[in-house]
């Protein structure tokens, strides 16, 4: 694979650019914004999008860019941990399922799989925070609880066909362990899946994330969110349509960014498509 | 043809304009926020309650009106004795309850007892602390005997929690409400209305309307649609006043706008280090641009107050210079206290959005001085939980919706924990004393109490916003009581 192939790839590089767009955004809010993000400022409230304040004020007064760059920070971190959460959690699940097929184990963790699957995700993620207080932490481990099923099936299901493979056979018959085997031949060997799908569980975290914090479960004020902010603009839509645009964009260009890169990955990495492609 | 044609046209016309009159002459659609937990006035605090069935349903010897008046209810008139002690009330006659059974001086006496009762579970008990006893006459004629004089019995029969029940119906009264009043119980669909019909025997003039519907919308952006669509015909107290302008120029709507008994304050627990200190509260009321709260949380809409009374009330006495932004000597006041550095606290937000927007507007303005908050947005039923009655909180941000409530400081096991022994004296006295210009003073000096004392940042007077459709007349304008009056509302011709 070359990196020409990548670039051959529309949906890759339209993904690519529309991802890198927001992590920047997210990276220089860490330093800078055009205004302070929590700035609070009564008298400039409900601006429309003009100089200096490009996409205009919401009913604070605070400046709606400020908050979107550093909203993409918290969607990001959310995302980016929970999807962490789900890997380090459902990985090794995957792994132990597949080396131990048809044993007990499998079955215990694929059927605990099944049945955390079974709920609505957003769901659980509802009942997480509203046991425990609505939090950043909180929502991060529920979006995260509910992507270890997701990537314990695709673990399994890409090991089950790799320990059919002749030179599995031969680890095993040279007297490697299955935890050996699984960590150094198959786990390598099921990673693309793993980062295809990752990038579409980051899409979905992110959409997550704004869903929690839109009924108020998610990050708490004054940390601005997405979500947060369109929840904020639905009794203004009349009057200020800008306050439910900009984020609402920022949402959908972010997702659909990361699912166009998913995609093009998904192409790239497989070996049919690669070969047409040539 | 043409002939033909042109009838057909003025039929469906005459049809139309028939129509749209006919739905609009005999009922009403209101909106309100939250639905009643149940219909019983006299056994829980929740205001939602009384706004469906205050005055509608239920009467009490006396009467709020719209203008914050009390007036005779099921009493035409009384009679005081001269140490003030023994009320006579003679009752209005010719009453009969929803269910057909008459109302009696027996009534009166039931409800009374039971509200005040030692089991009983009236929000407002203290309503009746002064009564010794309640005893009938005769069928028409009843009789309170006070154990010490009180200048506010009247006022107090006038609340929704002192209605009067019949013993006969009291089994089932929360979820099949008989009272005495113009509109009879009709149905409850839970989660989405209440429905009431015209009392054709009332008593007293009885209602314009045949019939009305509450209807329960909690999502302001829910209550936009729902009024833009005509779905409502009025929304009494709507909860998103930055849409108002939006009624406002539509000649479709009235805006309705007026005052209630809200005083709207930043709680502050006074038990709890640095609030137990007098320069720390007194720096967060300096940290506090009132105006900036009014704009930025209520688009404008709301008075500022200095202290724990309603500016609207002739004993108001304007504190608010007391305690003016300035938030240098905010700052000057911590470091006095020893907090120079600033220091952490927590500010737990309820659903409405003077709450959840004025948060964020104190949570900016308190940082400026170096007061850093952690902000949690709370449910109602968390909120009552966590802080109301488990006082666990640094700040928080409440309506107090009651009439003249000041005597709330003067209980020490109150969610704001402010104890002061002279405070509680003035309410003592305050109670005994019906002369009025004695009242005032007393009045007074508990306000000014509260504002030297710095017991919470006063903030404004919540206003009463409703929207209605234009045609529509005889709506309260203030809300002097949580209620939705409708017995003397009909649509203009």
């Amino acid at each position: 694979m070359r990196i020409t192939d990548f670039l051959k790839s529309r949906n890759f590089v339209v993904g690519k650019i529309l991802t890198t767009i927001f992590c920047l955004a997210a990276l220089i809010s860490f330093f800078w914004t055009p205004f302070p993000v929590d700035g609070v400022d009564i008298p400039n409230k409900l601006q429309a999008p003009a100089w200096p304040y490009l996409l205009g004020t919401d009913h604070l007064g605070r400046d709606v860019l400020s908050m979107i760059m550093a909203g993409a920070r918290v969607s990001i971190a959310v995302a980016v941990l929970a999807v962490g959460i789900g890997m380090l959690v459902g990985v090794p699940l995957g792994l132990a399922a597949a080396a131990n097929k048809g044993k007990l184990l499998d079955e215990i963790i694929m059927r605990g799989n099944d049945l955390v699957f079974a709920f609505p995700s957003l769901v659980i993620a509802i009942l997480i925070t509203a046991i425990f207080g609505a939090s950043a932490v909180n929502a991060i481990i529920a979006i995260g609880i509910f992507n270890i099923p997701v990537f314990a099936r695709i673990t399994r299901g890409g090991a089950l066909s790799l320990w059919e493979r002749d030179y599995i056979l031969s680890a095993r018959v040279a007297g490697k362990s299955s935890t050996r085997i699984s960590l150094e031949h198959i786990l390598p060997n099921v990673m693309n899946l793993l980062i295809v799908q990752g990038t579409i569980q980051f899409s979905l975290g992110i959409l997550a994330e704004a869903g929690l914090s839109f009924v108020g479960l998610g990050v708490q004020p004054p940390i601005p969110s997405w979500g947060r902010m369109l929840a904020e603009s639905q009794t203004l839509i009349y009057t200020s349509p800008y306050l439910a645009l900009f984020p609402g964009m920022a949402i959908l260009l972010t997702v659909l960014g990361l699912n166009l890169m998913g995609d093009g990955l998904r192409d790239l990495f497989d070996p049919k498509l690669r070969e047409a492609r040539r | 043809m043409k002939q033909y044609f042109r009838s057909a046209a003025l039929t469906t016309a005459v049809l139309l304009a028939g129509g749209v009159s006919l739905a609009h002459a005999d009922s009403v659609t209101v909106g309100l926020q939250l639905e009643p937990p149940h219909l019983d006035p006299t056994s829980a605090a929740a205001g939602a309650i009384d706004q469906v069935v205050y005055s509608n349903v239920f009467e009490g010897l006396t009467r709020f009106y719209g203008d914050g008046s009390v007036n005779p209810g099921l009493a035409k008139s009384w009679q005081v004795s001269d140490d003030g002690l023994v009320w006579t009330f003679n009752l209005q006659e010719g009453v009969k309850f929803h269910d057909g059974t008459s109302f009696e001086a027996s009534d009166v006496v039931f409800s009374l007892d039971r509200a005040r009762a030692e089991e009983s579970t009236n929000a407002q008990k203290a309503l009746f602390s002064t009564i010794a006893s309640v005893e009938a006459i005769d069928d028409q004629t009843v009789q309170i005997t006070l154990s010490e004089k009180n200048g506010n019995l009247l006022f107090n029969l006038a609340w929704g929690d002192a209605v009067i029940v019949a013993p006969e119906s009291i089994e089932n009264i929360k979820t099949n409400p008989i009272g005495t009043g113009a509109f009879k119980f009709a149905d409850w669909v839970q989660g989405d209305a209440i429905t009431l019909e015209r009392n054709a025997q009332y008593w007293g003039t009885p209602a314009h309307l045949e019939g009305a519907t509450f209807k329960f919308i909690s999502e302001p952006s829910a209550a936009l649609n729902a009024m833009m669509a005509g779905d409502l015909d009025a929304f009494m107290g709507f909860p998103a006043p930055e849409n108002l302008a939006l009624f406002e120029a539509d000649p479709r709507f009235n805006v309705l706008v007026g005052s209630t008994e809200g005083e709207t304050i930043l709680s502050t627990n006074n038990k709890m280090p640095p609030f137990d200190d007098v320069r720390v509260r007194k720096a967060l009321a300096h940290a506090i641009d009132r105006q900036a709260i009014i704009d930025g949380a209520m688009f404008g809409y709301g008075t500022p107050i200095g202290t724990h009374f309603a500016p609207h009330n002739p004993d108001y006495v304007d504190q608010t210079a007391n305690s003016d932004y300035n938030p240098e000597k905010a700052r000057a006041l911590l470091a006095e206290a020893g907090l120079g550095d600033g220091f952490t606290t927590t500010l737990k937000l309820p659903p409405p959005s003077y709450a959840r927007r004025g948060g964020e507007i104190i949570a900016a303005q308190l940082r400026d001085v170096g007061i850093e908050t952690e902000i949690t947005n709370l449910e109602w039923a968390q909120w009552l939980e966590e802080v109301f009655r488990g006082k666990d909180y640094g700040l928080t941000i409440v309506s107090h919706t009651e009439p003249f409530d000041i005597g709330i400081y003067a209980r020490p096991d109150y969610y704001f924990q402010y104890e002061n022994a002279d405070f509680q004296e003035l309410i003592a006295e305050l109670g005994a004393v019906s002369e009025p210009e004695k009242r005032s003073e007393l009045i007074a000096a508990a306000q000014k109490t509260l504002s030297d004392d710095y017991v919470n940042g006063y903030l404004f007077q919540l206003a009463m916003l409703s929207v209605a459709d234009s045609r529509l007349e005889g709506l309260w304008v203030n809300a002097p009581t949580q209620a939705s009056d409708l017995t003397s509302v009909r649509w203009m011709k």
